[in-house]
């Protein structure tokens, strides 16, 4: 029995005034999935993101989510948003509310639950990321990687059905990376289904199901990353792997 | 030098028999500037808001006009009394309504005109600061909101106002000085204030200077404290510079709680 997708892109394009950003872009997520989305700078893909988090509105197309179109008119972002977590590449922690508040914000405010609940929740996922004992924190205290944690953290006490991470690690040091990294294995691992827009190589080969590369806002290829990796049919991949490769 | 002495006795004599007066004038002033001030952050506050409720091409048509309307409105009531003397709006309000109306409307309560006056002047250069404290909010955190599934409503009252109003801080005790000291003009329309006080006391006897003299150092020491005041509500609106290490597994090694020194670049090197 094959599982139903989750999220569906057809056909998305988006054009900022004359400049035209994604044409024609086609895939489709099932639930577990981990899908990484690669491609150089411009290509397209954090728009891909903020398109499917509807930050941006797309041009043409549609994005299923579950089977229902929610780019049609009458969609409320707001409610598909609860679903569908994202995580930034600047974090965008909350920087009036300590580490806690962050985490609780959303479960008391959007979701209506107990502050009791939600606090548990947040403890709970807080301690997930290893951010627990710095609860009284404020943002502004924490290091890059720490921040990043605690917006994971943010997210998922959302219980979102899909999370997606837009660069997650792109804007830390090199030795902050890891601790980000290690946290979305653990998630890609206990079955979360996961859209990464990253430039973590060993991340995209090792963890997802399915790697998806852009090139000038069209998806160029995509498969399954050993596939990927190892065999890449268009000459645009061999290039931006030979790239990578040599770094 | 002896002008000087000669000032502070003359000063001396004046508090004496008309300290309860300049104290009611005070008190007045205070009560004024304190209420219209609050008032005025709430009408700016409110304009802010309307101003920023962001416009989507993909909106209903009716909802896109009366935005834009609503634009208009709060621009021209900025414009005009950012644009006129407050002396002349309270000349306006309080003896021109009846002179316009033939009697039908006018003010009873003198309180009650320079509170309107002195309020909506303070909203008028309010909405400007509130509407700038928004854009000054980082659009990250807006983002960050959104993606938690926060209406804009929600987003605006949990996340960007308190940020916005911590970044306003300085223009709303900037306005509020400026009551304090402009809230004189009122004597105009016969709100008994503290300038007031010493024209009824230079009115009745000769020593203006002595007066003026006591007039300037009592407004110095209200925006003073004003000053003081609201530098400390800036501070503790800044939270503490230090967190506590909360542990939950007492079998970590790092046993116990301590404070962490804050770093240089934690603070920006503004505060303190």
């Amino acid at each position: 029995m094959t599982l139903e997708p989750i999220l569906e892109v057809c056909h998305l394009s988006k054009s900022f005034g004359t400049h035209q950003v994604l044409r024609d872009v086609n895939f489709t997520v099932h639930p577990g999935d981990v899908t990484s989305i690669l491609g150089s700078s411009g290509s397209g893909k954090s728009t891909l993101l903020r398109c499917i988090n509807l930050l941006e509105r797309p041009n043409q197309g549609e994005i299923r989510f579950h089977g229902r179109s929610i780019t049609g008119r009458g969609t409320d972002a707001s409610a598909y948003r609860t679903r569908v977590g994202m995580v930034f590449q600047s974090f965008n922690l909350f920087s009036n509310m300590n580490v806690l508040e962050n985490c609780m914000a959303g479960p008391v405010k959007v979701l209506r639950r107990s502050r009791e609940e939600a606090r548990a929740r947040a403890l709970r996922y807080l301690e997930q990321v290893g951010m627990a004992p710095y609860i009284n924190a404020r943002p502004r205290q924490l290091s890059g990687g720490q921040k990043q944690r605690v917006a994971i953290a943010r997210a998922l006490a959302m219980e979102p059905e899909v999370l997606l991470f837009d660069e997650p690690t792109s804007a830390l040091d090199p030795e902050m990376v890891g601790e980000v990294l290690a946290v979305m294995r653990a998630l890609a691992a206990s079955g979360m289904t996961m859209l990464v827009v990253t430039h973590e190589m060993a991340f995209a080969r090792d963890v997802s199901s399915q790697v998806v590369f852009m090139a000038d806002g069209r998806i160029c290829e995509s498969g399954a990353p050993d596939a990927f990796f190892s065999s890449p049919s268009q000459p645009r991949t061999r290039e931006f792997l030979a790239r990578f490769m040599a770094q | 030098m002896e002008r000087v002495l000669a000032l502070g006795q003359d000063m001396a004599l004046l508090w004496t028999r008309y300290a309860p007066l300049y104290l009611s004038g005070v008190v007045n002033t205070l009560l004024l500037a304190v209420t219209a001030t609050v008032l005025g952050c709430l009408i700016g506050l409110a304009c802010g808001l309307l101003n920023t409720i962001p416009i989507h091409p993909q909106d209903r048509l009716p909802r896109r006009v009366l935005l834009r309307l609503l634009r208009a409105v709060i621009r021209i009531y900025v414009e005009v009394f950012r644009g006129t003397p407050m002396v002349l709006q309270a000349v306006f309000l309080y003896y021109g309504l009846p002179y316009f109306t033939n009697n039908a409307m006018r003010f009873d309560n003198v309180w009650a005109a320079a509170l309107l006056v002195v309020s909506i002047n303070t909203g008028a250069y309010m909405a400007e600061s509130v509407r700038g404290g928004i854009l000054s909010v980082d659009p990250g955190q807006t983002e960050g909101a959104k993606a938690i599934g926060m209406s804009h409503v929600q987003t605006m009252v949990n996340v960007i106002l308190p940020q916005a109003l911590r970044n306003i801080m300085p223009q709303i005790g900037n306005n509020f000085i400026i009551n304090v000291k402009d809230t004189s003009v009122m004597f105009i329309i016969g709100f008994t204030e503290f300038f007031a006080a010493h024209r009824y006391i230079t009115g009745v006897n000769p020593m203006y200077f002595p007066s003026a003299a006591i007039e300037m150092l009592g407004y110095l020491c209200m925006t003073l404290a004003a000053s003081a005041l609201l530098r400390l509500a800036e501070r503790r609106m800044d939270g503490e510079s230090s967190y506590e290490l909360v542990q939950a597994d007492a079998l970590t090694m790092t046993a116990g709680t301590y404070r962490r020194r804050p770093r240089p670049q934690d603070e920006g090197g503004a505060l303190t």
